[in-house]
Parts: structure tokens; sequence; C-alpha cells
């Protein structure tokens, strides 16, 4: 659902490392974000993420999976007691969004790792060497982007589920090998970009091997790729994950905010004629929020890649008072002035550098 | 170029295929007792024989034997038994559904595509305006899962507001399927729901593609010509999104597989009858003969989808032409 975000064609160049600054101080710092508030706003959201992952099950009230039965049938909305409310069998929601939360945040950024891991090894591999390596591994890349993942994960989970019980590790991994294509295609046509570059052709003559190559002169230049595509393929899991569990897929008793989804609409929550909000709206608000926490955070690391997005964080009021035109004319990418100290425009001057 | 794709399309055909046939093998023990080991329904004696049948596994021809037995019934257009629904087969079934799925899904992704593109052109266009300040909170929608907010549009539109019917793809306790406007308008209806929801959830994506590239492309020296000449700035535009749309083409082949997979839950949700809602039952029944069915079906329209993306491409980049 994520598909096209962040397929901003890097041209070849565009990752050139950080031209030598002026400033020594600022040198030191190795890559420098732009401080734009998208990235602080999803910079501070992913922590928060992050956190309840780490302390969700340790402070979650309830267990999940305890009912309390009082009422028969109906789902209490939120209350004292219950915090969220509660689920058509009495089950404290709020202990199911602390608990399926860690489910869910360890599953998604595990499978973006080993996806990254994966999109690295093949894609750097591939345009470094070139040749029936890389047609090999292109035609494997290109055969998962192509097939449609989500079906034949169900295909996958549907017989796996029966062997094994469900476990995150192996959800991550499963999911992270439907996802990595699309790093590694990325990564290639950046690798090759950079395979013929004179420093690494002296690293060639110098006699270093193919693999010190790869990992130390030509994969640093490319972090903020990898970083994006890291970021990209967490959110693929988040939804991939949860639509596993929305279905059924993966056993509906393991806890996951896809699985209080399932939950939610197998009651008809929405559908009552009083829709029972607190059912079905925490889990997706927290579904959709932890993406786009992700989503804004590659917002900024593709700014960070291609200056000329920076521009938007340049709003009309601030451009006017800074003297710009607040409609650049075409063909021309207007230039902050340096920031002065005390300027309004510091943030975005420190961006734009 | 396009044979080249057309190439990778009967690879990715063929790796379907194979990985469709395998991973029942993989598990321990006779496949079609690991298929049929956890159905809840009685299974007849007839099941079990169509499915040995399907699979070649009585035949003792080994796996390979297997393999080509299974490739044979397929090239049949034998996609086997259904076995929740037996004795139907997965064919039927996949027939019955799989109009009402091209229909809301292939109408959505055009409407989001057509949408996005121009919302992105306009967005790099008029840099710095209102528009720039709506761009994060899509990423919200971007990030949502597509069922969520078909959940949300369900509540709102269709129980709260009552604006539109909640679930089936026309009315079914009223009208027979027929040429009829009482039926179309029914169908029309029914669909505005999980359209917009398909739409919402896929149009970020677009707009985000096309803004990124168009603001990169308005950078380059044929635009700033272009300008220089006095060319009207309506003209200028419409020149560099016609290079700027390129990305978005190609990038057509992910976003497709994200798309087709988000329309089906959405279907789920509003209990629309096409493959997305054949595909739950499959799963809850744990009718892995249909699932299967369904996989690859979905596998070869998305391949299909790709192709007319790729022919399109070739149409609006001349240099791709030149190579054949």
């Amino acid at each position: 659902m994520t598909a096209p975000a962040g397929t901003v064609p890097v041209g070849p160049g565009a990752t050139q490392p950080p031209s030598p600054v002026l400033e020594p101080r600022r040198r030191a710092r190795m890559i420098q974000l732009p401080r734009s508030p998208k990235i602080l706003v999803g910079l501070g959201l992913a922590l928060f993420f992050v956190l309840l992952a780490i302390i969700g099950p340790l402070v979650a009230p309830d267990d999940p999976n305890a009912s309390s039965s009082t009422t028969i049938g109906t789902p209490l909305p939120p209350s004292g007691a219950h915090w969220l409310g509660t689920t058509k069998v009495q089950q404290d929601i709020l202990s199911q969004m602390l608990v399926g939360g860690r489910s869910t945040i360890v599953v998604s950024i595990l499978a973006g790792a080993i996806a990254t891991v994966l999109a690295v090894l093949f894609g750097v591999s591939a345009g470094y060497f070139g040749g029936w390596i890389d047609d090999l591994l292109s035609m494997l890349a290109n055969v998962f982007l192509v097939m449609p993942a989500l079906p034949l994960l169900i295909v996958i989970f549907g017989f796996l589920s029966r062997t094994t019980s469900p476990n995150d590790v192996l959800i991550g991994l499963v999911i992270a090998l439907t996802g990595w294509a699309y790093g590694a295609r990325v990564l290639r046509a950046q690798t090759l970009s950079m395979r013929n570059r004179d420093y690494i052709e002296s690293a060639r003559l110098i006699g270093e091997r193919s693999w010190r190559i790869m990992m130390f002169e030509i994969l640093p230049n490319l972090v903020p790729i990898v970083a994006t595509s890291f970021l990209f393929t967490v959110i693929y899991g988040v939804g991939t994950y949860a639509a596993l569990s929305f279905l059924g897929v993966i056993s509906v008793s393991h806890w996951s905010w896809g699985t209080i989804l399932y939950w939610a609409q197998s009651d008809q929550a929405a559908q009552q004629l009083r829709p029972e909000w607190w059912w079905f709206l925490p889990p997706g608000l927290a579904l959709g929020l932890f993406g786009a926490a992700l989503a804004l955070l590659n917002f900024g690391i593709d700014e960070f890649i291609n200056p000329r997005l920076r521009l938007a964080g340049l709003t009309g009021r601030r451009a006017r008072r800074a003297g710009l035109p607040t409609r650049p004319r075409l063909g021309l990418t207007p230039v902050l002035k340096p920031a002065r100290p005390g300027d309004d425009l510091v943030g975005t001057g420190e961006g734009a550098r | 170029m396009i044979a080249r794709r057309i190439g990778l399309y009967v690879v990715t055909a063929f790796v379907a295929i194979t990985v469709n046939f395998f991973i029942p093998h993989l598990m321990p023990g006779n496949p079609v007792l690991t298929l049929i080991g956890k159905m809840r329904s009685q299974v007849t004696p007839q099941t079990i024989a169509a499915l040995e049948l399907q699979y070649g596994v009585d035949t003792k021809t080994g796996l390979w034997g297997q393999y080509t037995h299974y490739w044979y019934e397929l090239l049949h257009g034998n996609l086997g038994t259904s076995l929740s629904g037996y004795p139907a087969s997965v064919g039927s079934l996949i027939r019955g559904a799989l109009p009402w799925t091209i229909g809301l899904v292939g109408v959505a992704t055009i409407l989001s595509f057509v949408l996005g593109t121009l919302i992105g052109v306009l967005a790099a266009w008029r840099r710095g305006s209102w528009l720039d300040n709506l761009l994060p909170s899509l990423t919200f929608f971007q990030a949502v899962p597509y069922f969520f907010l078909a959940i949300l549009a369900g509540a709102l539109f269709a129980t709260k507001l009552g604006w539109f019917p909640q679930s089936q793809p026309y009315d079914t306790t009223l009208l027979d399927p027929g040429l009829t406007w009482d039926f179309i308008s029914s169908v029309l209806d029914h669909a505005v729901l999980p359209a917009l929801t398909i739409v919402l959830a896929s149009v970020a994506g677009w707009i985000f593609t096309m803004r990124n590239v168009m603001i990169t492309t308005m950078d380059e020296d044929y635009v700033l010509i272009a300008e220089a000449k006095g060319l009207p700035r309506r003209r200028v535009v419409a020149y560099a999104a016609r290079n700027a749309i390129l990305p978005s083409v190609s990038s057509f082949s992910l976003a497709i597989g994200f798309i087709v997979s988000g329309a089906l839950l959405t279907e789920i949700v509003f209990s629309y009858s096409g493959i997305g809602f054949l595909l739950l039952q499959a799963v809850t029944n744990e009718d892995y003969p249909l699932i299967q069915g369904i996989f690859l079906i979905i596998t070869f329209a998305v391949l299909g989808a790709n192709l007319i993306a790729d022919f399109v491409y070739a149409f609006l980049d001349p240099r791709t032409r030149q190579e054949g």
C-alpha cells in the first residue's frame, strides 16, 4: 500500500558523500539529517512505538485472553476499569493493544532488518560483479517484485501454521523473504553507477578483495538508500503482518493489532447501529501512525538524498518573509539564502546545506 | 524491451506455479492428506480421489511425474476441486468472482493513478502552497491498512450516515443480474465505498512519486528553454509532466501487487463477492486447493496488468521502442 513511496529514481551520483563542508565541526557528523518538523515528528512517534514494544506487555493491566464475563455479548465502552473498553467477551482491549503492539513491531522491524540485509547482499553484489551473477540476481529480484506477495504469503502461512505454532521470528523471516526485492533493485542500480568510479578502480588496483570493496568502499555511500529501503520494508512488514492476521491466516489467538481487527470485524463491531469504535479504532490508528512515522522519516531521507525536494519545507509565509518568490519560476531551483544566526530560516537553511 | 519483460513474466508464472505445487509437498506426509488434514467438514472419498488425481499422487510416478502431471492439468485449465464447495471446481468458483474484482480494482486503480498523477503535477508546480502542507498528512492514508480504511468508511458512510450500502456488490434480495437500469445502478451504488477506499489508500503513493520526479524534471534544461521560448506555462508543465510520468508508470509493477492485495482485503470488509471474499472463505474453511487456485489467478492478473503497463511505457517513451 505504500508502494511508490520513496521511489524517487535516484540518478547516478545522487549519493555522493556529503561534499566537504567548510566547518570542520559539521564534517565530523557523517550524516546530518535535515531537522525538519517532519523528521522530528516521525522520529518521536517511532521512538514512542518502539518503547511501547519494549514495555507494553509488562505494563498491560490484564491478560489479553482473560474474559471477565459480567455482561454477555455486548462490548463495553471505555471506563475506569477498562481504559479502552472491552471486546464482546469482555477482554480488556488496552491489554490486547499493549501485548499485540510488541508482536506487531517486533515482526515488522525484524522483517525490515532481514529484508535489508538480503537486499544489500543481493543488490550490491549484483551491481558490483555484473555479468551472469547480475543477470541471475536481477531476474530473481524481478520475479519477487512482480509476484503478488500477500497471496503467496497466505499460501505459505496456510500450510506453515498447521505444522508450527505462530512465532514472531519465523513470521518476520517469511515476510522478509517476500520483501527484499525492491531494495535490492535500487541498491543494484546505485552500485552500478559507482562501480567504475576512480576510487573504486584504485582500490581494485591496490588489490583489495571484492567483499572489502563492496562493504567498505561502496556500502558507506549507499547508507541513505539502505536506510530508505529499511524503513520501506518495515512499513511493508507492518501492513503485511496486519493483513495476514486480519485474514486469520496466522493463528487468531496470537495477539497483534491485526488480530484485534480480525475479532472486531468478525463480530461486526463497525456495522452495529452504534459502532463500537473503541474496538476497531485503536489498532487501526496505531497501525497507521506507526507506518506514518516511518514514512515521515523516509521523507526526510529522501530530501537528504535529493536536495531539490527540500524546498518543500519552505512555506509561502516563510518564503515571503525571506523575500523569495512564492511561486518559483520553472527551470530554476530557488536557493535559500545562507542562514544567519537568529534568522527564522535557520532550520530550513541547515537542511538546504 | 517488451520481449525481455515478457520473458520475465513467463519465468515468474513458472516460479509461481512451481511454488504452488511444492508447498504442500514440502510438508511431511501425503500432500493430499495434508491438504484435507484439518478439514472440519466431512471429506468424501470422491474428494480425496479427485485431489489425488489432480496432484497425481497415486500414480506411482514419483515427484517429477506428479509435477508434470500437475502442469498437464493446469494447461488444460483444471485448477482442481474445491474442498469446501465440493463438487464445484476451483475454476468455476473463481470465474464467478473474478469479474467483480476486475471491475472494482480496475476502475479504482485507474482512477487513483490519474487523480494522483494530476495532484502530483499540481503539487510540484505550486510548491510552497497549501498542497505541500497537505502532503505529510497523506502519509497516514498511505500507511494505514486498506482494510482499516474500509472499516472506517463502512462505519461512517454506511452505518452512521446511511448514504451507501454496507455490503455485497449489488442488492441480492431484490435484483437478479441482468442488463437493466436497476441492476446497473445498484452495482454502481454498492461499488462507491469499496472503490473510494481503494482510491484513498493508493492515491498518496502516486502523488509522491509524481511530485518528486516532477520537481526534478522541472529543473531540466529543456524546460528552461521551453520557458525561455515563451511557451505558455500550461504547455511547459505538460511537457515536463509527460517526461516525469515515466517513473510512475515503471513503478506500476511494484504498486499493482500492493493495490491488488489491499483491494482483496477491502472486498472482505464490504462482503463484496469478488476474489478477496472468496479467498477469505477459502482461508476460513481451510480450502487449500481454492487458496492455491486464487494465488495463481491473482499472479496471472498482476502479470497481465504489468504487461499493459509495459506497453503504455513503450508508447510514452520512444527510446524503449527504438531498441526493438
